[in-house]
């Protein structure tokens, strides 16, 4: 078991020496003002470090993780896709590393054409009428389509839809984005073949229904069997259709949710579009509409202030939609994500963006083929982008998905996606994405095929699992139950410690 | 899986047990439910005086897998809670039915508590929820 005294690397704090610097300020230039005496501290516990102390203190700690550019990454939902460096090299352009949000516009035209094109290219992936890059992220994306939703109603004069329907098999962002809108959700149950129960959804329909939010694929890995016919009876109350796009790496140049009838989307750029994420950058979540409800979008869009010719480019600039829910975000949503988003569309095109979906989907079932006579799949469909297992066995009553998930690091692998989604017994969700390669899948294949016979005749390695990592097992409970929010340095918890 | 759902309690479709004394009554989560959760490590509970209708959520639980809304099996009005709970909510994985009781409650409506599910229908209804 890990403990705070068996740590592989000590806290920054614990690092410290006083009198240490990393930096050497120039002599001031202007008149030294001291600070007023009652605003003085001394409590600060701010540590002392050399420059070289704190690049091998980030050095160490960046070696004793697991990331995409270190190992297999199939964590569901999540779409831990390789990251092109081609991406950073366009981010490094000095035009875009050196711009800042509040230059005027006239010196940033190449930035809001970079936006302007994402926003229509996003528009025609998705199949909607406009898009804003503003949120910061995918639940940002959601609490931006969701006051949309609202307001498109209030503007109506329709004051009475309060409710939102959410599938049992939803991210737990969608009830938290309703629920921080002020509305209320209702949960609405499966059917066994992991589809929306379009009977219930038919027995809460009515007049009180802002919309539904629903994941397509849902979030089993399956595409929703009946979504037109769950997309009319929403229309036929009144309701509007929020698409979560959190798994759009299944469908991007196949289906778009517009034309399924989705009014809005959240796209994650730092799925779908390779852009970093899990420690690695900001997210982005881009969000697309349809006709509808375009006069809510959050201010400002890049639009065209004065059109082109053959000689000069296009003036960009900004609009404030008609009936807009106003400003998500300082500034313009995260820069240097959308190029790196902006890249990968380019270097892809729209084949390239097809071919990538297909792969994904193509890797996934590979994977499930080869361990679905081993692990107990609930839904027996043709899977799209990821899959769902269940990580336990009857003859092996001691393992549960979580022990399966510890053994799968000592094979160098991070495990999938623990629990979720809720529908299922000991979930263990599996996504592979296009860019692992036929050997990696064999590989990972057969450590889950290894550890489901170790479950039966040494369960003892899994229960203790995992064994070659930089930390032991976590003892997550009591983590939970007790937090220690550390960052101050040890000497202060010693009740030994009188304050200088 | 040998469940514990003792006689005299009445349980719902969503995992709750509530135990009738006169008018008032005794409400918690099932040994399902906790086992379903695993290691539950916080508990949200409403405060007394509180009134809620029947299947409302009155209180939340948070294990290391999942957090999990609890319904009231019967419309009523929160006389008692059981604050330990927040300080030591592992009690309620070791004594769901005794220690770890939520709240107490005057309810309103006594027929209500007569729809729900016995001990002996509820534990079928576990096992096929298990299969």
């Amino acid at each position: 078991m890990t403990t705070l005294d068996n740590i592989p690397e000590p806290t920054v704090y614990d690092l410290s020496s006083p009198g240490r610097s990393g930096v050497t300020l120039p002599k001031p230039d202007v008149p030294i003002q001291e600070l007023p005496e009652n605003i003085l501290r001394d409590d600060l516990d701010l540590p002392e470090l050399t420059q070289l102390d704190v690049i091998r203190h980030f050095q160490s700690l960046s070696q004793l993780n697991h990331s995409i550019d270190s190992g297999f990454y199939p964590l569901g939902s999540c779409t831990m896709k390789y990251n092109p460096r081609v991406n950073e090299d366009a981010a490094r352009l000095i035009g875009f590393l050196h711009s800042h949000p509040l230059q005027d516009v006239n010196t940033v035209q190449g930035n809001l054409a970079l936006m302007y094109e994402l926003q229509e290219w996003l528009k025609e992936i998705g199949g909607f009428a406009a898009v804003t890059l503003q949120p910061a992220a995918g639940a940002h994306g959601e609490l931006t389509g969701i006051m949309m939703m609202r307001n498109y109603h209030l503007a109506r004069g329709d004051k009475s839809r309060l409710k939102i329907l959410i599938p049992d098999s939803a991210h737990g962002t969608n009830p938290a984005s309703t629920t921080m809108s002020g509305l209320e959700v209702i949960e609405l149950p499966s059917d066994d073949r992991g589809n929306v129960d379009v009977d219930a959804l038919r027995s809460y329909c009515g007049e009180d229904i802002v919309g539904l939010m629903i994941t397509n694929p849902n979030t089993l890995g399956l595409f929703e069997e009946h979504i037109e016919e769950v997309v009319q009876i929403v229309r036929d109350c009144g309701g509007l259709i929020y698409g979560d796009g959190a798994n759009m790496n299944a469908l991007t140049g196949i289906v778009r949710p517009g034309d399924l009838g989705f009014d809005v989307m959240h796209y994650n750029l730092h799925k779908t579009f390779s852009t970093p994420h899990g420690g690695g950058g900001p997210g982005s979540g881009p969000v697309g509409v349809s006709e509808r409800l375009v006069d809510f979008l959050p201010t400002p869009i890049v639009t065209i202030v004065e059109k082109g010719n053959d000689q000069d480019p296009p003036l960009y600039g900004f609009a404030t939609p008609k009936h807009t829910i106003g400003r998500m975000k300082a500034f313009n949503g995260q820069f240097g994500v959308l190029v790196r988003a902006y890249t990968y569309i380019r270097v892809h095109g729209a084949a390239g963006l097809r071919s990538n979906s297909e792969h994904a989907v193509l890797n996934a079932n590979y994977l499930l083929s080869k361990v679905q006579d081993v692990y107990h799949v609930p839904y027996k469909r043709a899977c799209l982008h990821e899959f769902v297992v269940e990580g336990r066995w009857h003859d092996a009553p001691d393992i549960h998905a979580l022990d399966i998930s510890k053994r799968l690091m000592d094979f160098g692998f991070h495990p999938p996606t623990n629990y979720f989604p809720l529908i299922v017994h000991e979930a263990l969700m599996i996504e592979p994405t296009e860019t692992e390669s036929r050997e990696t899948l064999d590989k990972f294949a057969d450590a889950l095929l290894q550890i489901a016979n170790e479950a039966r005749d040494e369960p003892e390695l899994l229960l203790t699992a995992p064994h070659i990592t930089p930390s032991a097992r976590m003892d997550e409970i009591q983590a939970a139950r007790q937090l220690v929010l550390c960052c101050r340095p040890s000497y202060l918890l010693d009740p030994q410690y009188v304050k200088k | 899986m040998p469940w514990k759902t003792p006689e005299g309690r009445m349980y719902t479709q969503t995992d709750e047990w509530i135990m009738l004394d006169g008018r008032s009554a005794l409400v918690g989560i099932t040994d399902y439910a906790q086992d379903q959760l695993s290691d539950i490590v916080y508990v949200e509970l409403p405060t007394s005086g509180d009134s809620f209708d029947k299947n409302d959520i009155f209180a939340t639980v948070e294990s290391v897998k999942a957090a999990a809304d609890v319904n009231l099996p019967a419309s009523g009005k929160v006389t008692e809670v059981n604050n330990g709970l927040e300080d030591e909510p592992e009690l309620i994985n070791t004594d769901p039915y005794d220690g770890a009781w939520f709240v107490k409650i005057d309810v309103q409506d006594i027929s209500q508590i007569e729809d729900l599910m016995n001990a002996s229908t509820y534990i079928d209804y576990c096992n096929s929820r298990s299969s």
